[in-house]
């Protein structure tokens, strides 16, 4: 994560992407929402690249997958949403939990397999569930998200209550058909709910283009189900904050789905200790000079923001991932009682009498 | 007390616990302007409205997907899949999330759901739209499953079902949506997990589920005029599963058979015998039997699905040439 002196200036725009194709919000964002964004950026890569770490150390066991590099996504939409507003996640999902307000020790705990964590450790890294944050769970199986979002905004439009459902998914998960399924019947439905697609080119190791019939797997097959198409890049947090911001607005008003594709790129592997050899080191380094942290925290300074300000809150962070990682690591392992309960709502497991 | 049809039953279950909590929606494909493709829905849509009743396109996963986010979010879904074998394209829905989340998020959320579907064979339809899956959803942790005979427990148990706060399979066979029987008036509220003795016998019981139930109870009846008091039980809950009511009349007949309409291997009858061999050896005195379906997809033509499914003919025969032997 550490950066090198002779790495080269930051382009203009994502890599690769012809900047007149990107979605351009209007308004501005105010600098009080600035530094919650830089804080909620900082956040989760100060928590994935402890998480990582912790991997390593095998003292995060099975699985785990990380967004780093995606940051700006995650806390758009975290700022953007209300309280009440439901998240729907992926197995790549640390971040979108933490952005809703969840405990980083619960997390951090729920990583390690303790009783501390969020999920008592019954779920662990890729189910990351917080009901009371609007963190409706986060799901393993490619797609299924996107049509249990359907009813969760289904709910909030029939008794009337002005919530919307926001599902975050991969450029991969256009391919399969509860995609289409969801996408269709959240137009015919006019739900509110706001599909984010995190196009970082790659379903695990192959390239999207290689398996994908548009350029643009989201955006371009938004036509289809009557939607604008929304391409924006992922890696500026104001463009995804103000873009959210949009999307939610609409889907408030009764004004039904969107459909956002953000272009962005996941700096580590796919999961686990992956080196992510499969992709060319070019396209790595320039990604890696378009940083959404590192743009960010220089567009501050040059709007006036002081460095000192951006440093307490980087060392703010440093300080929660420190308390989280002491805390999981003393959390004891989850106990027998936990093993049997929950299968059912009245806490039990039973099948018989 | 009225007569009325399995399907009509299915109509006035959903329209009693519709009216009994208006947190209780209805989705499916064909299910309102059409009555539904068995009719089993005729007259919903123009009584509750399209907001309660709600027509979908052919999108088995954005159904059960449907379901479930509005279960976990205060609503009392009931959906709709059309023929229990497209559960196959939508499994995802019932066995990873359904099934799972409550137990995988140590309780956050919970799921009061029914998922109804058309099950079973007899109506010459093939192979894709005849099985038996009912096993299929009661080898999953997590999941309820329930199977009606009759139209008064398809009103007792689809109530049980909607109230029951976690997420109930309910099989409806689509061979019994014609069959009629006698219906209390009122409001009519069964319990899960509750088999029913439909028949005292002294020398065997004879365990059936849904469509196999009536014809046990036929076999059972020519049984008795060949000297065999043969009792007959009605599983109808496969999770929860009665075991007490199974395990009393097993342990005072001394012998068990199952009827299943599922292919041979891993059916419920199997589950049953195992409990059985396991916690009544000592008081058997015979094997427990399973008749069922060869293992074998099912056939279309009506000579070969009725050799295929366990007929009252069969039932007697193989029930008859175990008590002698
Ligand atoms: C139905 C299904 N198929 C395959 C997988 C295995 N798998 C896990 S993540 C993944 C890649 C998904 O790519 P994408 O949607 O782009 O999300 P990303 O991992 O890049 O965030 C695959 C194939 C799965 N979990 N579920
Ligand atoms: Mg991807």
């Amino acid at each position: 994560m550490t950066s090198t002196l002779d790495e080269p200036a930051a382009p203009a725009g994502p890599p690769g992407i012809d900047p007149a194709t990107l979605h351009r919000p209007e308004g501005s964002v105010d600098v009080p929402i600035q530094l919650a964004l830089f804080r909620q950026m900082v956040r989760m890569r100060k928590f994935e690249t402890r998480a990582y770490d912790l991997f390593m150390e095998n003292l995060v066991k099975g699985t785990s997958h990380l967004s780093l590099g995606q940051e700006a996504i995650a806390a758009a939409f975290g700022e953007a949403m209300e309280e009440g507003d439901y998240t729907f996640a992926t197995y790549r999902g640390h971040a979108h939990t933490l952005a809703r307000g969840s405990s980083m020790t619960g997390v951090m705990g729920e990583l390690l397999g303790r009783s501390c964590g969020v999920l008592s450790g019954k779920g662990g890294s890729m189910h990351l569930t917080d009901v009371q944050r609007g963190v409706m769970g986060s799901y393993a199986i490619v797609g299924a998200h996107l049509t249990i979002a359907l009813g969760a905004a289904w709910s909030a439009q029939y008794k009337g209550e002005r919530r919307v459902a926001v599902a975050f998914f991969g450029d991969g998960t256009t391919n399969i058909g509860a995609f289409h399924e969801s996408l269709n019947l959240a137009a015919v439905w006019k739900l509110p709910v706001v599909f984010v697609c995190e196009n970082n080119m790659y379903m695990e190791y192959t390239p999207i283009g290689a398996v994908t019939a548009v350029a643009n797997p989201a955006a371009d097959r938004a036509s289809a189900y009557g939607l604008d198409s929304i391409l924006v890049d992922g890696n500026d947090a104001d463009a995804m904050y103000l873009t959210a911001r949009e999307a939610l607005d609409r889907a408030r008003n009764g004004g039904g789905p969107s459909l956002i594709e953000a272009r962005t790129y996941r700096s580590s592997g796919h999961s686990r200790a992956d080196p992510g050899t499969y992709r060319p080191d070019a396209e790595v380094a320039a990604w890696k000079a378009y940083d959404p942290i590192v743009l960010y925290r220089s567009r501050l300074v040059a709007r006036g923001v002081r460095e000192a300000d951006l440093d307490a809150i980087e060392e703010t962070a440093d300080g929660d991932v420190e308390t989280a990682t002491v805390n999981a690591k003393a959390s004891p392992a989850p106990g027998a009682d936990v093993l049997m309960r929950d299968v059912w709502a009245d806490g039990g497991s039973s099948w018989r009498n | 007390m009225a007569q009325l049809t399995y399907r009509d039953a299915v109509a006035r279950a959903i329209t009693q616990e519709m009216e009994h909590d208006p947190n209780v929606v209805f989705l499916g494909e064909d299910v309102g302007g059409a009555g539904g493709v068995f009719k089993a829905t005729v007259g919903l849509l123009e009584r509750f409205g399209p907001e309660r009743v709600r027509d979908t396109p052919i999108s088995e996963q954005a159904i059960l997907g449907a379901a479930m986010g509005a279960a976990m979010t205060g609503l009392r879904p009931i959906a709709e899949i059309m023929f229990a074998d497209f559960f196959a394209v939508c499994w995802d829905l019932v066995a990873n999330q359904i099934a799972k989340s409550s137990y995988m998020t140590a309780g956050q959320v919970s799921f009061p759901l029914v998922i109804r579907s058309g099950n079973g064979g007899g109506l010459r339809f093939g192979a894709q739209h005849s099985q038996s899956v009912e096993n299929w959803a009661m080898a999953v942790p997590g999941l309820k499953v329930v199977a009606p005979s009759n139209p008064t427990d398809v009103i007792g148990l689809f109530a049980a079902a909607v109230r029951d706060p976690d997420p109930v399979m309910f099989f409806e066979h689509k061979g019994l949506y014609s069959s009629k029987g006698e219906v209390p008036d009122g409001e009519i509220v069964d319990t899960l997990g509750s088999a029913k003795v439909l028949r005292p016998g002294g020398d065997a019981t004879i365990v059936a589920l849904a469509a196999m139930v009536p014809r046990a109870v036929a076999a059972a009846a020519t049984l008795a005029e060949r000297g065999i008091d043969a009792g007959v039980i009605d599983v109808r809950s496969l999770v929860p599963l009665d075991t007490q009511t199974i395990l009393r009349e097993v342990s005072a007949t001394g012998r068990l058979f199952t009827v299943e309409e599922n292919p041979r291997l891993c059916g419920w009858g199997a589950e049953l015998v195992s409990i059985v061999a396991e916690e009544c050896f000592n008081y058997l005195d015979g094997p427990p039997l399973r008749i069922t379906t060869p293992h074998i997809p099912l056939p279309s033509a009506d000579a070969l699905e009725d050799m295929a499914i366990p007929s009252i003919e069969r039932i007697v025969t193989t029930i008859e040439r175990a008590m002698q032997s």
